[in-house]
């Protein structure tokens, strides 16, 4: 009995320094409207959109996690990248069309992280990474995203169906939402295991790369030895055999 | 010849520098016996040649890279025109090899023209060696080039995984990683063999140099010796043809040596040669500095082997987690089957091969007219069985891009591969075998009756009969080439005292093999049959005539009715 | 132009075949254009000749166009996107000059040259038994004048020395790497080793580890170690994974409370073959190995759910220090990483 009181008063020591750690982020959400009007604005957006689902108070469904401390940074991401409202229940959310507008999604936002404290949006000065180190961010990218997004961003497969995406389309603001709030399988990655300006690195990196030339020629979708192997196979193979059937055909 | 060429300044030119080396090497006794040496012509001959060309390309551009690439572990900081890699520590290996596609000119492009061709080399290896096995190409005499075939095929596929592992970027370190890996997991040995192929632990500081000297050295003398020696049979044993009119087993039909096939073979050297270079321009290979350098803490997904090395990646991958601990000592044999195992059975049965068909045909003749595949449908059936069970690892080697392309899970995959890959080679064997026979069936009827003109006539007296057409001499010539085989059968009846004779097992075995390629085939016609069938169709056509002659009125031919 | 010689059959007298009694001769050649229409041939001259001089200029364009291209220069071309000019001009040159080389030959093999087919006989590839029958003489003569059959006592010796030689091989190779020892049983990792983010070598303190988080970790000292020795072998074996789960969907471990506070840590390097195994899935709380899909299961004790890998990941057991850091608390209990004989 002792043994458990003293891990329960452990647990919410742990999640008191995890709820102020967040919050520290909150305070300094400039991304997020968190007035009133913002909330009430939000609230019915929710209500009409997403409550049939997330339950009328977020606190979940059979079908949907709750929302009740995922932060505003976790509705930016979900709804701002189209994965919700679901288009259908899978196995996974997909980046798909955007159902709400700019105003709506901060709304929600706002909503959501007026439920419990959560990760918020990154202000501007954290998005700017201009400044970054884009080596550092070759190696933090390569140490803690290629795993699963591949080493240009062009996603992999996970387990059991699921995928990591392709980071093509994905905007600064995106990327880090989803690195705060680890959407789907996505481990989350905190800015006290990774600091901001790391974040920013990862960020910057992946804009160079995915827009970086491809000096060789054609990518052939930067996916490693398959597409250039099937590449040989079809075109390289193929052209140079056609020239040995020229050779071989009967001249007319 | 005529006289006016023979006093042309070039001719004169030549003949003064002939007569040089004539007097010292006696080259003409050479030239005499070879320069109107036959080569027979046809597109799949060339297979071949496109692997020896990119053999030669990759010499070429092999040794321009040789001449920047530091084999070399050693730690270097990297300071040169690729600003995304400025100040990364990486080895000197993977430096130089940045170097070399950013600082070099043309560096780039003889970096990928080496990886294309090595594609190609051993993409021209495996589609010649499926011609040569699906013609019966490596029938007797020409066993001894079949072996030579498939040690070239095993060390290019070596010399590749080598090329593949030296620049010591992120996908080359993690496949020399898995390399390691099984070399460590063989029983016994496996440890110690580790530790003394890198020098100690993994990755050492020794590796590069050593995959090096191989690389470069090593394994290209030995496929420059194999691939002189391969020439050299080929060149002596005349090359074999396919059957058609004129053409028999004692001779070779084709262009001289000189001047249609030199200029042909000259020609195409220039045109894989043009090819890889043009696909170089065009399309990027490896690029390294994508995947950054190698460190064992990093992976990147579609972490994947070149084309040729899927398979064994693909076996790795399907195979069920079996391992066991006795005594102190562990057997994977999750690693040791897919990866020694099971590929050091399908190449030794690939070597072997000629001989397990000839112990079958218990045939000893030498074969220089090619099998027609439908005409040995075992044979063909086992070709494609294989082609099928390589594929099959090959989905297994790629099944995460096939799955984020196709919205599949790698689960379901592999499961239904693991299953797929005992049924699906054993059905295409079925069917194949099938299908050779319904198409030797349908030769047997080309050659009986002809073709089907799709014409009916009817007779005055109102009979329907369909119009064919007797095949060309041409085309009889390459429906009745082939051996025919008859099973084996043992003969163990009892003699005169009712003794039963022995039987030695291998006499038995032979009469099993030899049941399983030859138990059922259709026959081809023969003369009599033949004659008969043409009499009969001579037979047809006057009455015909004689039906007309006597007053009936000839039916408009009416195309596309079918006679039943 | 005449096409005959002593060994070369004129192409209409074609063998029978002993299989095919029916085989009829070579069938009739025909006439090309260029050999009936002079203008014809003029224009597969013309033709040749064109992709003679292409493969001439391609030489000299590509030495201009390596003297004036810088190679950082870069240029949009429609389907391949931004490119290196350097490598795209100089590859379609040299690809362009060799293609019309070798384009040209052929074509006036096939336009210009005979193309009537010739038939050389086959001769036995075998010798005759009189060679044979000499050559086995010459081999006997030579044996006979050397003694070999003879002198028993130099055969044996002879033959013995041939099969020794190899073996001045053996210890030669022996240095190419030590001995395995127990370096595969032992990491950096010891009691009080402190785990740090790789790459940016913070220490971490339990609150930084968020339910669902991730993070790639070595130990702290690696980079010393790294610098003394020059080489990776120690990196290679100490990455590790610290991930955080609630209390309650933690099934097993492989000892007893070798987490702190929910946060595991388990090796990075696959069981299977050794590729950093790092695809986390924090809602199933499963490690994949992206080369061959190995699964380990984090919550109960790093089993393996699918693939390959027979193992389960090995778990590092793990503490705070005096100052709140995360640290070992000591090295693994198993060697990480593929499997090997001795390995038990």
């Amino acid at each position: 009995m002792a043994s458990f009181l003293v891990l329960f008063v452990g647990l919410l020591v742990m999640g008191g320094l995890y709820a102020g750690l967040t919050s520290a982020g909150t305070a300094s959400a400039a991304g997020t409207d968190d007035s009133p009007q913002a909330i009430a604005k939000g609230r019915a957006l929710f209500l009409e959109g997403c409550a049939s689902c997330h339950g009328l108070n977020a606190q979940g469904g059979s079908n949907a996690p709750t929302l009740i401390g995922v932060g505003a940074a976790s509705v930016d991401f979900q709804v701002g990248t189209g994965r919700m409202p679901l288009a259908a229940p899978g196995v996974q959310a997909k980046r798909g069309h955007v159902s709400y507008t700019q105003d709506e999604i901060s709304a929600l936002a706002a909503y959501v992280a007026s439920l419990a404290p959560g990760p918020a949006i990154p202000s501007a000065e954290e998005l700017d990474f201009e400044q970054a180190n884009l080596q550092q961010g070759g190696q933090l990218f390569r140490t803690n995203c290629a795993q699963c997004h591949n080493y240009n961003g062009a996603g992999g497969a996970l387990a059991n169906g699921q995928a990591a995406p392709s980071l093509k389309d994905a905007t600064p603001q995106q990327m880090f939402t989803a690195m705060l709030t680890g959407p789907g399988a996505m481990p989350v990655f905190a800015n006290s295991t990774i600091a901001v300006e790391d974040k920013q690195a990862i960020i910057k990196y992946i804009t160079t790369i995915r827009t970086s030339p491809n000096p060789g020629g054609m990518a052939l979708g930067r996916v490693g030895p398959v597409s250039e192997g099937l590449f040989l196979w079809v075109v390289g193979l193929g052209a140079v055999t056609g020239v040995a059937v020229w050779i071989g055909a009967k001249t007319s | 010849m005529t006289t006016q060429a023979e006093t042309g300044p070039i001719i004169k030119a030549g003949g003064a520098a002939a007569d040089y080396v004539d007097q010292r090497v006696g080259v003409s006794k050479f030239l005499k016996k070879n320069l109107n040496k036959v080569f027979p012509d046809h597109w799949s001959f060339m297979l071949g040649e496109i692997a020896l060309y990119s053999f030669i390309v990759l010499l070429l551009s092999g040794t321009f890279l040789a001449l920047f690439f530091k084999p070399s572990m050693t730690e270097a900081v990297y300071h040169g025109s690729f600003i995304d890699l400025n100040g990364i520590k990486m080895s000197e290996a993977y430096a130089s090899t940045i170097n070399i596609s950013f600082d070099i000119r043309g560096g780039l492009l003889m970096r990928q023209v080496h990886h294309w061709a090595a594609l190609m080399f051993l993409a021209a290896i495996t589609v010649h060696l499926l011609r040569v096995f699906f013609t019966g190409a490596f029938r007797k005499p020409r066993e001894i080039n079949w072996l030579i075939g498939n040690a070239l095929l095993t060390l290019g596929i070596l010399e590749g995984f080598a090329g593949y592992s030296l620049p010591d970027d992120l996908l080359s370190g993690t496949g020399l990683r898995i390399a390691q890996g099984i070399v460590q997991g063989i029983p016994v040995v496996g440890t110690y063999a580790a530790m003394l192929l890198f020098g100690g632990e993994f990755p050492g500081n020794d590796f590069i140099p050593r995959l090096y000297i191989v690389h470069v050295l090593l394994i290209p003398g030995i496929m420059l010796g194999l691939i002189t020696a391969h020439l050299m049979l080929v060149w002596y044993q005349k090359h074999t043809q396919f059957p058609g009119p004129g053409r028999t087993e004692g001779n070779v039909v084709g262009y001289r040596l000189f001047p249609v096939y030199t200029a042909k073979a000259g020609g195409f050297f220039f045109i894989v040669f043009g090819i890889t270079v043009l696909l170089s321009a065009l399309a990027s290979i490896n690029p390294v500095w994508l995947f950054g350098p190698y460190t064992p803490t990093q992976i990147t997904a579609g972490s994947q082997p070149d084309w040729y090395m899927g398979w064994l990646d693909g076996a790795l991958r399907m195979m069920p987690n079996v391992e066991f601990n006795a005594w102190g000592h562990t057997l994977s044999l999750n690693v040791l089957v897919p990866s020694l195992i099971v590929p050091g059975i399908l190449f030794t049965v690939l070597a072997i091969y000629p001989f397990i068909e000839q112990f079958a045909t218990g045939d000893r003749r030498e074969h220089h007219l090619l099998d027609r595949p439908r005409n040995v449908p075992t044979r063909t059936a086992l070709g494609t069985m294989s082609i099928a069970f390589y594929m099959l690892l090959w989905v297994g080697g790629d099944n995460d891009i096939i799955a984020t392309h196709f919205d599949l899970s790698i689960n379901q995959i592999t499961w239904a591969l693991r299953v797929m890959i005992f049924i699906v080679p054993p059905l295409v064997f079925v069917f194949t075998r099938r299908f050779c026979l319904a198409l030797q069936r349908r030769d047997r009827e080309k050659l009986l009756h002809g073709y089907e003109t799709g014409t009916i006539m009817r007779m005055p007296s109102g009979e329907f009969f369909e119009l064919h057409a007797p095949v060309s001499d041409e085309e009889r010539a390459v429906l009745l080439a082939g051996v025919t085989y008859q099973p084996l059968e043992l003969d163990d009846s009892p003699d005169e005292n009712g003794v039963r004779p022995k039987v030695s097992p291998l006499d038995r075995a032979r009469a099993k093999l030899s049941g399983f390629y030859f138990g059922e085939q259709i026959e081809k016609p023969t003369a009599e049959e033949l004659e008969h069938s043409a009499h009969h169709a001579q037979e047809l056509a006057d009455g015909y005539a004689r039906q007309l002659e006597s007053g009936g009125a000839p039916s408009a031919p009416s195309a596309g009715d079918k006679a039943h | 132009m005449s096409h005959h010689s002593h060994d070369l059959e004129p192409a209409a007298h074609g063998g029978e075949h002993p299989d095919n009694p029916l085989a009829p001769g070579l069938p009739q050649h025909k006439l090309r254009r260029t050999d009936v229409d002079p203008r014809a041939a003029k224009r597969a001259e013309r033709q040749i000749s064109l992709m003679f001089v292409i493969g001439t200029l391609a030489p000299i364009v590509f030495f201009f166009l390596y003297v004036y291209i810088p190679g950082d220069k870069l240029i949009l071309i429609p389907f391949i996107g931004q490119t290196s000019a350097s490598n795209f001009f100089l590859g379609m040159t040299m690809g362009v000059g060799l293609f019309c080389v070798g384009a040209g030959a052929i074509h006036w093999a096939k336009k210009l040259m005979p193309d009537v087919e010739e038939v050389a006989e086959r001769h036995p590839i075998r010798g005759t038994d009189e060679d044979r029958a000499t050559a086995v003489a010459h081999f006997n003569e030579g044996v006979e004048d050397s003694g070999f059959g003879q002198y028993k006592l130099i055969r044996r010796t002879l033959l013995g020395a041939l099969a020794a030689t190899p073996l001045f091989a053996v210890p030669l190779l022996k240095d190419l790497g030590p001995m395995p020892g127990d370096k595969l049983r032992n990491t950096l990792w010891d009691k009080d080793i402190r785990i740090v983010s790789d790459v940016t070598l913070n220490p971490l303190k339990p609150s930084d580890i968020p339910f669902g988080g991730l993070v790639s970790c070595v130990p702290e000292n690696l980079e010393k170690v790294e610098e003394e020795t020059g080489n990776l072998n120690a990196r290679a074996k100490v990455p590790v994974v610290l991930v955080r789960l609630r209390p309650d969907e933690i099934r097993a471990q492989q000892g007893p409370n070798w987490d702190y506070q929910g946060i595991l840590c388990y090796s990075k390097i696959c069981t299977h073959v050794g590729c950093p195994t790092a695809l986390y899935d924090q809602k199933a709380h499963t490690l994949l190995c992206p080369c061959h899909q190995s699964t380990f299961d984090l919550a109960d004790a790093g089993h393996v759910i699918f693939g390959p890998a027979a193992r389960s990941m090995p778990q590092l057991a793990i503490t705070v220090d005096s100052e709140g850091y995360l640290v070992a608390r000591g090295d693994f209990t198993q060697p990480i990483g593929p499997s090997f004989w001795e390995r038990g």
